[in-house]
């Protein structure tokens, strides 16, 4: 039962690193990231800051600038490109079921993008290194950090594999899901703009706000609001992308 | 349970967004045999191929492979089948040994099972020695047989190709026949092509398609006298045109005719013979009795291609 769909992942995963999409998605994160973490030296230099580094990191605008594309451009290919290639059909003819395909290839993609991340994890031990502070390295702001990371990433490779599989064109597929991603990334700034602080609405704006989220996870505080958004909006997507797969198999 | 009949096709109908690509189609494939879908492009064979291979479900009627639905039991039908489907896409960032081993692990072979097999066709195709090349690096005919290599590696018993020669040169065209050939002697064959002397050498039986409904099936040998019994007996003879008319009329045996003038003298005579009766011994009877000058006298033999043209003509005469 298992075994198509850890076949399939390791494919996945492999087709990332063969090719120069993989390395070029990752070099343009790593560059992103070597650039805010100047940003932040630079800062703390001039005045030290009491607030972890993590945080800090994420007040750089660069974060928003690595997350938000990097989902649609490593979903793009998922299935768009088995689709105008036309491998989707020698996949599809093996006993392999649909939920395997959707379910590896978002594996794959979520494996990929953690370790586009990880460049992060070497600037916070590097500024651990050098700085011995031991309260500005906060381990449970870290790990709230990559929770964060985790599961914004869940929802944007999500709403990436659903997008990719709507289309045979893979520009297509990225502007869809870099507008789906632009558009819940916008949504976060209704809690401002609304200036609500009670009421339903508050609460529903609260849980999209995906700016304020990030804000909490990277001060190392876990609610469990969003923890839920994140993993029903994931399952939603990725249950319209199996819908859309099946879809060849309807009458 | 299967009676020796691999593929079972009935009353299979087929409709995208209200037009029919297949049309109550039925047909039956038994074991060992290689039967080819011949027809022009956009008869359907490519969707029924895809039906069978449980790529998309039938509007209404059933297919059958090995005696299981290939709706309702699609991934075991999956197991049974190798599928090749047009234009053989493939991996090409991927190796050949590491493309094969990844389709034969999809299609459930074990890890010691998969080496094996991966190694058997691998040897079986001529492959061994590219095995470490990029299948985007390799030459068509070695791409082609890749896809082929994929279609076995599960040991199947019905392996379905779906113009398995598109875009190969002659001589590639000619060792694929062979490859193919050499199958039907473990596995059941059907293949699409649209390319006649690829059916008339490979197949053991043809059924020509045309706007989803089989036209005519049969050996190509079959077909060849079904369509040569009606065939017409031309005849170029110098005589007097009146008397060559008069004659015709009074033999019974011709149902029409049709004389036309010839270079010379000679008229050339078209025959169409009743009930398929050879004329050819009578007119030169008559020719000699008259002291009549025959200088041709042959009958139509239809060649599949002939068979193919009459078969699907209305439909190019309407395109153009």
């Amino acid at each position: 039962m298992t075994r198509p769909y850890l076949t399939l992942t390791r494919r996945e995963l492999t087709s990332y690193f063969v090719s120069w999409t993989g390395y070029a998605i990752i070099a343009g994160a790593a560059f992103l990231m070597g650039l805010s973490f100047v940003v932040l030296l630079d800062k703390l230099r001039q005045q030290p800051s009491p607030t972890p580094v993590t945080e800090l990191f994420y007040a750089t605008p660069f974060f928003w600038l690595i997350l938000l594309p990097a989902a649609p451009v490593i979903t793009m290919r998922l299935f768009a490109l088995e689709k105008f290639s036309g491998t989707f059909e020698t996949l599809m003819t093996t006993p392999v079921s649909e939920v395997q395909v959707v379910l590896a290839k978002f594996t794959a993609a979520l494996v990929f993008y953690l370790v586009m991340w990880l460049p992060l994890l070497a600037c916070i031990f590097t500024l651990r290194y050098f700085s011995n502070d031991p309260v500005a390295l906060d381990p449970g702001a870290i790990a709230g950090t990559f929770l964060g990371l985790l599961l914004l990433g869940c929802l944007f490779l999500s709403l990436g594999c659903f997008a990719s599989a709507l289309t045979r064109s893979q520009i297509v597929a990225a502007m869809i899901s870099f507008a789906g991603v632009i558009g819940l990334f916008l949504a976060s700034f209704l809690l401002d703009r609304a200036e609500l602080n009670t009421g339903w609405l508050a609460q529903a704006f609260y849980c999209v706000a995906l700016v304020d989220h990030m804000q909490d996870f990277a001060h190392g505080v876990v609610d469990t609001r969003p923890v839920v958004f994140y993993l029903s909006f994931t399952a939603f997507f990725l249950f319209l992308t199996f819908r859309v797969v099946e879809s060849r198999r309807w009458k | 349970m299967n009676n020796g009949l691999m593929i079972e096709v009935a009353d299979l109908t087929k409709r995208y967004a209200g037009r029919a690509a297949v049309r109550h189609l039925s047909f039956q494939v038994g074991r060992g045999e290689i039967v080819g879908l011949l027809g022009p492009n956009g008869a359907g064979k490519s969707t029924t191929l895809r039906i069978l291979a449980c790529y998309l479900p039938a509007t209404s009627g059933t297919a059958r492979v090995a005696g299981l639905d290939v709706f309702r039991d699609a991934d075991e039908v999956r197991r049974r089948i190798g599928y090749m489907p047009e234009n053989n896409p493939l991996h090409p960032e991927m190796r050949v040994r590491e493309y094969l081993k990844f389709r034969a692990r999809l299609k459930g072979l074990g890890r010691r099972q998969s080496r094996e097999r991966v190694g058997v066709v691998m040897e079986q195709f001529g492959l061994t020695e590219v095995g470490r090349k990029l299948i985007g690096h390799l030459s068509k005919g070695f791409r082609q047989r890749v896809g082929l290599a994929d279609a076995l590696v599960h040991d199947p018993e019905v392996i379905i190709l779906d113009e398995p020669t598109i875009g190969l040169d002659p001589s590639q065209i000619r060792a694929a026949r062979q490859l193919i050939k050499d199958l039907a002697r473990a596995h059941t064959v059907l293949i699409s092509t649209h390319i006649l002397p690829e059916a008339e050498m490979t197949c053991h039986r043809v059924l020509i398609m045309h706007e989803g409904a089989v036209l005519a099936e049969g050996t190509p040998e079959q077909l060849q006298q079904q369509m040569s019994s009606g065939g017409q007996i031309i005849a170029e003879i110098a005589a007097p045109l009146e008397e060559l008319r008069a004659c015709w009329q009074q033999v019974a045996e011709i149902e029409s005719f049709e004389v036309a003038p010839a270079a010379g003298d000679f008229f050339r005579c078209s025959l169409t013979p009743r009930n398929g009766a050879d004329l050819r011994p009578r007119i030169f009877t008559l020719a000699k009795e008259h002291g009549w000058r025959l200088r041709e006298l042959t009958r139509n033999q239809f060649s599949l291609e002939d068979i193919y043209m009459s078969v699907t003509r209305p439909d190019e005469e309407e395109e153009a």
